[in-house]
């Protein structure tokens, strides 16, 4: 349980938030294009990283808008937001 | 077996008060070379090995564990044991670990306190009972036990359940698997650690893995806070740390980490003497022979590795449990707790080779791998040993997710994972 600051509503509960996973998985251009393992690796194989993780959140229950975040994955620290389509922060 | 329990060994070691038992299992200082190292020493990783040293004859092996055994998801689960899979490929699996489990003790000369206390689950709404149904026949076509309930024949079954038709979600019916029950988690691991050191398994505990060392396609041996260990063959029993060990070895899985959580009540007298699953509401709950009521939450949508889930869902969880059994309405809770599950993509294990030549992944059992621990053990000692799966985990290879060929458990076993 932890909090997490909105870009466009501040700072509100974790369970108001829907999470959507690891960010900047890039949608293939040629989908008709790409081979079994490509499309393995795009649609299953995920980082899953024990430590600091970009993923992507949706304020499910505020104002439904989609943005980044940079967490911690061992103790659920949120070291910094960031709006989609934005570069990720050095950290 | 030098320590063989029985009720004379009982009564011999009443007269020294119990002070002189053996001990269960060694403690050894990792030798430099094994011909296979079990990482993790859950359940499943010391089945691996006991199975591995007693059907398949390599006895030169070691488990790793970074804790001690069977303190992480083997001593944090629910305990609940069923085969009641829709899909035949989880049903043979599952049923196999079924029936191993009716002879373990024995086997194993260790009381694992299995109890086919049955399993109910319940329907709340119309395509439960479809779905449900359509489970029952296709249990039975595998030769699953499973029979279809009536509300009347839920409540006769276990009449503390509330079948009011006025709850917002009534109990409209549900099945039941006789064969099915519960184990205790934490006999399971010891029980399989002793017969495993018995025949010459090194079980090596506080011992993390750092690294996997790889010779170009081909495993040369892993990195230990113990120093390095070399072998040519690793099998990687890990939980919610595989893809971390994946990542060690350069490869990625299909898995995400997230926190489960589970409760325990204070305990009371028997109350309820079967284990109760509702997937639609998300609720289930048994009692263990402490007394205690054993309840089970679901997972956060979120990775992580933090052992700590939120409260929202616990709570949404004993919602549930209030609006089903109005009778636990006054309990107190004693212990809350999280664990870490590697969830698959269709919600079905891992059981396989991978492109690295000596290596093994065992996972993605997510959020109910305990109930398939004797069945996983053996079938992933087979992997091991032969090189090649057996026919009852062929389906459950890591090429899966490439050629599409999935076992979609979510939401067609059970319970939702």
């Amino acid at each position: 349980m932890f909090l997490i600051t909105c870009p466009f509503c501040g700072e509100r509960e974790q369970s108001e938030f829907k999470a959507g996973g690891e960010a900047h998985i890039i949608r293939p251009k040629q989908p008709t294009e790409l081979s079994d393992d490509e499309w393995a690796e795009y649609l299953f194989m995920r980082k899953n990283i024990k430590g600091v993780q970009l993923e992507r959140w949706n304020h499910a229950n505020g104002c439904r808008k989609w943005f980044n975040a940079v967490r911690d994955t061992n103790n659920d620290e949120i070291k910094a937001i960031y709006k989609m389509g934005e570069k990720p922060p050095s950290i | 077996m030098k320590n063989k329990y029985s009720i004379f060994s009982l009564i011999k070691n009443a007269f020294s008060y119990h002070e002189n038992w053996g001990k269960a299992w060694k403690d050894p200082v990792p030798k430099k070379e094994y011909d296979a190292v079990i990482i993790g020493g859950g359940g499943h990783g010391l089945a691996t090995a006991y199975y591995l040293a007693k059907k398949h004859n390599m006895k030169n092996i070691a488990v790793v564990e970074k804790g001690w055994i069977g303190g992480g998801n083997t001593g944090r689960n629910t305990t609940i044991i069923r085969s009641n899979y829709l899909w035949d490929a989880s049903a043979g699996l599952y049923d196999h670990a079924l029936k191993l489990w009716e002879g373990l003790s024995q086997e194993i000369n260790y009381n694992v306190m299995f109890s086919q206390r049955g399993v109910m689950n319940l329907a709340h709404n119309l395509q439960d009972i479809r779905d449900l149904k359509r489970r029952t026949h296709a249990n039975r076509l595998n030769g699953i036990d499973a029979v279809y309930l009536s509300t009347e024949e839920v409540k006769k079954f276990c009449p503390i359940i509330n079948t009011s038709p006025n709850i917002r979600y009534p109990v409209l019916g549900g099945t039941l698997q006789r064969r099915a029950g519960t184990a205790r988690h934490d006999a399971v691991a010891w029980g399989y650690a002793r017969g495993a050191d018995e025949m010459g398994v090194d079980i090596i505990q506080n011992c993390e893995v750092k690294g996997i060392k790889r010779n170009g396609d081909e495993v040369e041996g892993i990195e230990t806070t113990k120093g390095f260990i070399k072998t040519k063959k690793v099998g990687v029993v890990a939980a919610g740390h595989s893809s971390v060990l994946a990542n060690m070895a350069g490869l990625r899985l299909p898995l995400e980490s997230k926190p489960l959580q589970a409760l325990v009540s204070e305990p009371v007298k028997p109350i309820i003497d079967t284990v109760v699953m509702s997937n639609a509401v998300h609720a289930y709950v048994s009692q263990s022979d402490k007394g205690e009521l054993v309840i089970g939450a679901g997972t956060d949508d979120y990775v992580s590795y933090s052992q700590k889930g939120s409260h929202d869902i616990v709570e949404g969880t004993l919602n549930a449990i209030l609006e089903l059994y109005p009778i636990f309405s006054r309990m107190r809770m004693l212990r809350q707790w999280g664990g870490i599950v590697d969830i698959c993509p269709d919600a079905s294990p891992i059981i396989s080779k991978t492109t690295v030549k000596g290596l093994y992944f065992n996972c993605g059992w997510g959020t109910g791998g305990f109930k398939a621990t004797p069945g996983s053990g053996d079938l992933f000692a087979h992997t091991i040993a032969n090189d090649e799966p057996h026919k009852l985990n062929a389906a459950f290879n890591l090429n899966r997710f490439v050629s599409g060929d999935l076992v979609d458990e979510h939401g067609a076993a059970a319970v939702a994972h």
